[in-house]
């Protein structure tokens, strides 16, 4: 078993890696974003995989956030999202009080304009265990006190 | 649960590895990276290794060998690779790795002979040691995923880092 404080050093560490690479012209620039993002679309669509081998069918979509609040939630990031809410057409937001990520940033208004960089990995992360669970979606976050936070679920109807 | 933690490690681990290998265009500014990248989590992560698991001050570079294999590598990896081939000189030595957790899905394709997969470990063990004044040259010299049967790093120990400089690098 890998040990959590790994985990949170080598997200911070991506990261900061990938914008100073950016900032020195190295790699393609500006799309650091993007590049978080698809990292960890491919890590929640491998982590659901394996964590769903042996979980019951799901009943619908509404029973797959819930999955996606509370036991990956938990598996990942060590509790469950604070609230769920949905309009039943299709969006919902997830609430994190005292999102993981966050945490050891300092809770300054300040560094509120860098905390997207630290959100977009668990967008991906969220958006690829939902599409290997056969959803497509968009996901985005948003910030407005540290350290909790709310993901937006779309999910786009085929 | 525990399963589920590592596999997250892993994968995350994975997806930054490919980032990597599309972002430069040869191996060796993927390894060079992984081991930067490796050396800023080093740093940091010594704080917790201390403050966590109560280890006082080595006496000599075997003492650091067995806390190395024996304590960090449990208790950041869930592994305890063996320690061997130690120098004459007491100054270097061999961690080997029977199952590298880094490495659980992972198999490399043609086009990346080159690219030492793991290398953020390397960066991770010589940024830690720094921090505790010891400079160290740390590289693979076996890796199960280029047909080796076992996963071999290389540590060797260089000098003492004297208290009043600063880090040395970066």
């Amino acid at each position: 078993m890998a040990d959590e404080a790994l985990f949170l050093l080598l997200h911070s560490e991506m990261v900061a890696g990938l914008y100073r690479a950016a900032e020195q012209g190295e790699g393609e620039n500006g799309r650091c974003i993007t590049k978080l993002e698809n990292m960890g679309f491919r890590v929640g669509q491998g982590l659901i995989e394996r964590f769903t081998k042996d979980t019951a069918r799901f009943k619908d979509e509404l029973d797959i956030m819930k999955f996606i609040c509370k036991d990956f939630w938990t598996t990942v990031f060590k509790k469950q999202i604070d609230n769920l809410r949905t309009n039943h057409q299709g969006i919902y937001v997830l609430q994190d009080n005292k999102f993981r990520l966050l945490t050891q940033m300092s809770a300054g208004k300040q560094y509120l304009e860098h905390a997207p960089k630290y959100l977009a990995f668990t967008c991906g992360l969220i958006r690829g265990g939902l599409s290997n669970l056969g959803i497509k979606s968009i996901v985005t976050a948003e910030v407005s006190t540290m350290p909790a936070c709310k993901f937006q679920v779309m999910i786009q109807k085929m | 649960m525990h399963l589920m933690n590592s596999e997250l490690f892993t994968l995350t681990y994975g997806a930054l590895v490919t980032q990597l290998c599309k972002d430069y265009e040869n191996d060796e500014d993927v390894n060079k990276q992984l081991d930067k990248m490796g050396y800023n989590i080093g740093v940091r992560l010594i704080e917790d290794f201390l403050a966590r698991s109560n280890v006082g001050r080595c006496h000599d570079f075997r003492e650091t060998a067995d806390v190395i294999a024996k304590i960090a590598f449990k208790m950041y990896l869930g592994i305890t690779p063996s320690i061997t081939n130690w120098s004459p000189g007491g100054d270097e030595f061999s961690l080997i790795l029977e199952n590298n957790p880094l490495v659980d899905f992972v198999e490399l394709p043609d086009n990346h002979s080159s690219l030492i997969y793991s290398n953020l470990l390397c960066g991770v063990l010589r940024g830690a040691l720094e921090m505790v004044q010891m400079a160290v040259d740390v590289k693979f010299v076996q890796d199960t995923l280029k047909g080796d049967s076992v996963t071999e790093i290389r540590m060797k120990f260089i000098r003492r880092i004297e208290d009043n400089l600063p880090a040395g690098e970066e």
